[in-house]
């Protein structure tokens, strides 16, 4: 499966960024052959306002099936839902880490936002 | 004739100074628009009576999909997001759109029609010395407050001596309500904070290209950072209203200052014939 995961770095042993729409990068990992490329995400993060709606269509244009992340807003996780990315929020430690938890079916799909807009 | 009254930050006076200004006014001859919308207080001044109350909305994109043939043409126009392609569907975030109509204007198949939201209310009355009072109040949750300070300013008669009670700070809001003025009034307060946002508003003033004076409130007599600043920039003080606790208590309790403080009522006078003299340079009285 072909996911998207936001994180502060750009290697699978980077920290998982807590915010979607202004995270530093996209790491896009096939979960099956822990395969992946860096997407940045430098022009969303500069937005002054609108980067989950951005962001979420950035990840929904690489085709992935997932998102994981720390925190998801209203309007980014409109935008996936109805892309139909799943959604996981409130995960942190390395990219590694959570892909390996994904895999072993330890990770549990949001149902809907965990945050307000600009949460930060 | 329009005068702005503004200050770049917040509490300095801008409303104290607007309403008792108006209230100086020989023959009620002021109009007082408050367009600090998100937190309109001038009515507790100067308590207008028999209130009419209008809603005020803006326009927001309705798209039909059964037309749309997802051309992405309003999603590349929209700058703010506010309407986007995923798959084949069409999204709008009507909170993000700024009512430009762009997407309305670019749409090649006429699939955008004009829906709108509620921005808040614009709000009407004249208070018992007949001066008559016109403010927006923003709706609760709702952070676009540029065009419902419009709306407020479309209600000015341009023949008759209009005083705007501005927003704080230098962003949209504020420049929409000192857009078009004949003059702003600043309200200093001669603090290191006061004299800071002072300058952003200065600045902002030089490039809307209105004329402006300063009055200085809240002056202790011994900090002289707005004077320094005023005589470094050629900007006239037009008045010094003291730093009292009277003043204080007076304005607590929803009085007007030129009511209950003779001293002040002197001062007020002589800033109201000095701001008229000087905003009136362009000779738009009779």
């Amino acid at each position: 499966m072909k996911i998207a995961v936001s994180s502060s770095g750009n290697t699978l042993e980077s920290d998982i960024d807590p915010r979607f729409g202004r995270a530093q990068n996209f790491i896009i990992i096939n979960t099956e052959t822990m395969a992946f490329e860096v997407k940045e995400n430098v022009q969303n993060l500069n937005l002054p306002q609108g980067a989950g709606i951005q962001a979420g269509k950035t990840v929904a244009d690489l085709e992935v099936e997932a998102v994981i992340t720390g925190n998801c807003g209203p309007k980014a996780f409109n935008v996936l839902e109805a892309a139909g990315v799943k959604v996981i929020t409130g995960i942190s430690g390395t990219v590694k880490e959570a892909v390996e938890k994904l895999n072993t079916g330890n990770l549990a799909y949001a149902g809907g936002p965990n945050v307000e807009g600009h949460w930060v | 004739m329009i005068v702005t009254i503004a200050s770049g930050k917040g509490g300095t006076g801008k409303t104290t100074v607007t309403v008792n200004l108006a209230a100086c006014a020989p023959n009620a001859e002021v109009q007082v628009f408050d367009c600090d919308v998100e937190e309109p207080n001038s009515h507790l001044f100067l308590k207008p009576e028999n209130c009419s109350k209008e809603p005020i909305s803006t326009m927001v994109p309705e798209v039909d999909m059964e037309k749309c043939t997802l051309c992405k043409e309003c999603e590349k126009i929209c700058q703010f997001s506010a309407i986007t392609t995923i798959g084949k569907k069409v999204m709008t975030f009507p909170e993000m759109c700024h009512s430009c109509r762009g997407c309305e204007m670019v749409c090649p198949d006429n699939a955008i029609t004009a829906s709108s939201r509620v921005l808040g209310d614009l709000i009407k009355g004249t208070n018992s010395a007949g001066i008559p009072l016109t403010w927006g109040e923003l709706r609760v949750g709702e952070a676009m407050s540029p065009p419902l300070i419009e709306q407020v300013k479309a209600r000015i008669d341009p023949k008759a001596i209009s005083f705007v009670d501005g927003p704080p700070g230098t962003s949209c809001p504020a420049v929409a309500a000192l857009r078009n003025s004949d003059f702003a009034l600043l309200v200093a307060e001669p603090t290191p904070f006061g004299l800071n946002d002072l300058a952003l508003t200065v600045e902002a003033l030089k490039k809307l290209d209105v004329p402006m004076a300063f009055v200085i409130n809240r002056d202790d007599g011994k900090s002289r950072v707005i004077d320094d600043y005023a005589a470094k920039e050629g900007i006239e003080i037009l008045a010094r209203l003291p730093f009292t606790r009277e003043a204080a208590a007076v304005c607590s309790k929803g009085l007007l200052l030129v009511d209950e403080i003779p001293e002040m009522q002197r001062l007020f006078k002589d800033l109201y014939s000095r701001l008229m003299q000087k905003a009136d340079k362009g000779g738009k009285i009779k």
